[in-house]
């Protein structure tokens, strides 16, 4: 009896398999350009894969022709058992000519991906193996400064706070997480001491790391605990560096607990939406300068190799046609302050102010700028450490 | 009462009933989401059937889940709940990378291959051994002592990946260094599947029903589930014969974990189980623990997951439909064969107390 039950089960396998492997319709020759978006939260997490989402619906409208094409929360916790060799496979088998992931994290299996599929274009956001050398001919780097946001989102923190205490809700820690904190780090102690004419070290700078972009139950500290701990130790202003607007929430409800307390959410330019009576501002990234740019030159056939690290537009920073990094500033921010931070802008702008300039240190006290250095591209990027001044490790367990 | 349950109409019916439960709950929730139902079966009929590739990936898939429902046979025919089999699967992973870590740049990879293999497999069996003795020495229930055994191994792999096998420079949630392709398990071009690992997870199938079915330690095995108390009587020694199911298991979810570093990631990542560990006590539960039925059920559970991701593609609904399906399908057939049993039961019971009435008269 078994076995034939058993063999009924496979006959219908067989069949189904048979049924499905008819070979598909051929498309159209003059088919629309479709690119594929690898996002590794979720397309609505009101932070990074939101606005990568948001960049490559607007492409749609901005080169017609174009289609696009997304997966999200591409991550091994969200997804177990997908891989990105995997799900590129699916993108191109839908037809996508030019593939975006938007994760550090996807890098080893984007360059498996770009070597087997040689004529498909590969954009790795945030990876820098078009610097070290590692990329094939297909595969672009591109990311925004945003340092400079991130120095806005200090400014404004360090004008906004009654206790001289500034915390930073960092992910996991690499050169790209290091140097947004230490970017904001030195907005700050410019506001500190350029504006509010006190001594640097009164100010008091936390970093406390979750280990990951978002928060994933079990793995990474809870963003919203950490959150906590910040304002219940005094921490009266909290910059997010993480993808996902836990910081601001918490802060909304330790506001409606009648505690004075601000924060600074990261990546989206929505993120301050629900929360304005506590959001300062919001350092963000718009993908739509650096996507059509790429994106462009693969559909004109003349895509290049290259890595592309892109700035404000310094005549207008939220021009969304051309500015890749902006700071849209919040309801909370008084008016006073939200002047300041304008003149600061500008002075970003015009060289005038230059704060990866030396003597600076690194957080073990050895010198990262001497004074008067200031600081190439390449010591920005890869940044080693926090900085003197910081409190929080500089890097994960030793 | 249970032959009567176990013939092909019995079962049959069982199946239809069990699919029906499922369909509709699902498409209840296609029609909630939005979304057209039977454009989402289609999606992940041929996300999952659909071509070579996409059979390739559910094989991927099919390979670690069907090695770790395999391993739990042996400890559900001695009446054991190994939960922690997750956490084996992790052991597996971690001492499998630990070979290959110093196989790196040797000149003989295969050979590092086997050896990671068995390292994978001896990590596996001796962890599950230690919820085993938890259990026989001190008296800790598997269930607790697995799930205790899981959370530690995941902690103890995270560890691993942020301390001492970090990258160079940084570490990462996205894991250790990659191996080089050397180190990989091979595959077939353009198929991402390791035929190597196919054969031999049938020959682990075969293997398994072999060794439980016409082996003394099978019919241990089964004496011993069936009434521990009894075991002595026939001169077994329970807890031993536990044990040893335990090691067994625990093995071949060890080598699970193996593949998931060498023919899947390539490196030790924090998630490297893919709960293929918890999934496979689902696969084994709607098998109703027979192993004739574990390769087709787990090639279900393996197609279901490689399709879903058509489905936020395609329709813009969330992938975890098929955890849903997955959950329902299993509570469905617990439901309705445990239906079908009471009113078995009810229907005997019927006809005895009628017996009894007419001998009265």
């Amino acid at each position: 009896m078994r076995k034939r039950i058993g063999a009924w089960v496979m006959l219908a396998c067989i069949l189904t398999c048979a049924w499905t492997l008819q070979p598909g319709v051929a498309q159209a020759a003059d088919e629309p350009f479709i690119f594929g978006l690898l996002l590794v939260g979720p397309y609505n997490d009101h932070g990074w894969s939101q606005a990568h989402y948001e960049g490559a619906l607007e492409i749609e409208k901005k080169l017609p022709g174009t289609k696009m094409i997304y997966i999200d929360k591409v991550n091994p916790a969200d997804r177990a058992g997908v891989t990105i060799p995997q799900l590129v496979d699916d993108l191109v088998s839908k037809g996508a000519k030019l593939v975006i992931a938007n994760s550090d994290d996807m890098k080893d299996g984007l360059l498996e991906a770009a070597a087997q599929h040689p004529d498909v274009y590969f954009i790795h956001v945030s990876g820098d193996d078009v610097l070290s050398g590692k990329a094939p001919k297909n595969l672009s780097n591109l990311m925004g400064r945003m340092e400079y946001g991130k120095m806005m989102a200090g400014f404004a923190a360090a004008l906004t706070t009654r206790t001289g205490k500034i915390g930073y809700l960092g992910p996991l820690i690499n050169e790209e997480t290091r140097r947004l904190a230490v970017s904001s780090y030195l907005g700050a102690r410019y506001a500190w001491e350029k504006v509010l004419k006190k001594p640097a070290g009164d100010l008091k700078f936390q970093v406390t790391w979750i280990g990951f972009w978002f928060n994933i139950p079990g793995v990474t500290a809870d963003p919203t605990q950490v959150m906590q701990r910040f304002f219940d130790s005094g921490y009266d202003v909290v910059i997010s560096g993480i993808d996902t607007p836990e910081a601001v929430v918490m802060a909304r409800q330790k506001k409606q607990q009648g505690q004075q307390v601000w924060a600074v959410p990261y990546d989206y330019k929505g993120a301050c939406e629900g929360a304005e009576d506590v959001c300062l501002g919001v350092p963000y990234y718009n993908w739509v300068p650096g996507y059509e740019a790429l994106i462009g030159s693969a559909m004109k056939g003349q895509w290049k190799s290259q890595w592309q690290w892109l700035g404000p537009d310094w005549k207008a920073i939220d021009n969304p046609s051309t500015s890749s990094i902006g700071f849209m500033k919040g309801p909370a921010l008084s008016e006073k302050d939200r002047e300041a931070l304008e003149t600061f802008i500008q002075d970003l702008g015009s060289g005038k102010a230059n704060l990866f300039q030396g003597p600076l240190n690194y957080q073990d006290g050895t010198p990262f700028l001497k004074d008067g250095e200031i600081a190439k591209d390449e010591q920005i990027w890869n940044m080693k450490q926090l900085l003197q001044g910081m409190e929080g490790q500089s890097s994960a367990a030793k | 009462m249970r032959e009567k349950s176990e013939t092909l109409k019995g079962i049959a019916v069982e199946l239809c009933m069990s699919l029906g439960v499922v369909l509709a709950f699902t498409t209840a929730v296609l029609l909630l989401a939005k979304a057209p139902p039977l454009q989402g079966y289609r999606y992940l009929l041929e996300g999952s059937l659909g071509s070579w590739t996409k059979i390739a990936q559910v094989l991927t898939v099919w390979v670690p889940l069907t090695l770790c429902a395999c391993g739990l046979q042996y400890t559900f025919r001695i009446g054991l709940w190994n939960i922690g089999v997750e956490g084996q699967v992790f052991m597996g992973a971690m001492g499998a990378t630990a070979a290959l870590r110093w196989g790196v740049g040797s000149e003989f990879p295969l050979l590092w291959l086997v050896l990671s293999a068995l390292a994978g497999a001896l990590s596996g069996g001796v962890w599950a051994l230690l919820a085993g003795l938890l259990k026989s020495k001190g008296g800790v229930n598997e269930i607790f002592g697995g799930l205790g055994l899981n959370f530690v191994a995941q902690s103890i792999s995270l560890w691993l990946i942020f301390g001492p096998w970090k990258r160079p420079g940084i570490a990462s949630m996205s894991g250790t260094e990659p191996f080089p392709p050397e180190l990989w398990l091979p595959s077939l071009e353009g198929w991402r599947v390791s035929p190597h690992a196919l054969l031999f997870t049938v020959a682990v199938i075969l293997g398994t029903g072999r060794l439980l079915q016409s082996t003394r330690i099978g019919l241990a095995l089964k004496a011993v589930g069936g009434n521990v108390r009894a075991a002595p009587l026939f001169g077994l020694h329970a807890g031993r014969w536990m044990l040893l199911a335990m090691v067994l298991g625990g093995g071949l979810a060890g080598l699970a974990g193996t593949f998931q570093v060498t023919g899947v990631y390539h490196r030790l990542i924090p998630s490297i189980s893919s709960q293929y560990g918890y999934l496979a006590l689902l696969v084994v539960m709607l098998a109703n623990y027979r192993l004739l039925w574990i390769p087709f059920i787990a090639f279900f559970f393996a197609a279901l997951n490689v399709g879903s991701i058509q489905l936020p593609m395609m329709l813009q609904v969330d992938s975890s439909l098929s955890g849903v399906i997955q959950g329902a399908l299993v509570l469905a057939t617990l439901l309705v064969h445990g239906w079908r049993e009471k009113a078995a039961e009810r229907r005997d019971a019927e006809t005895a107390r009628r017996a009894g009435g007419e001998r009265h008269a």
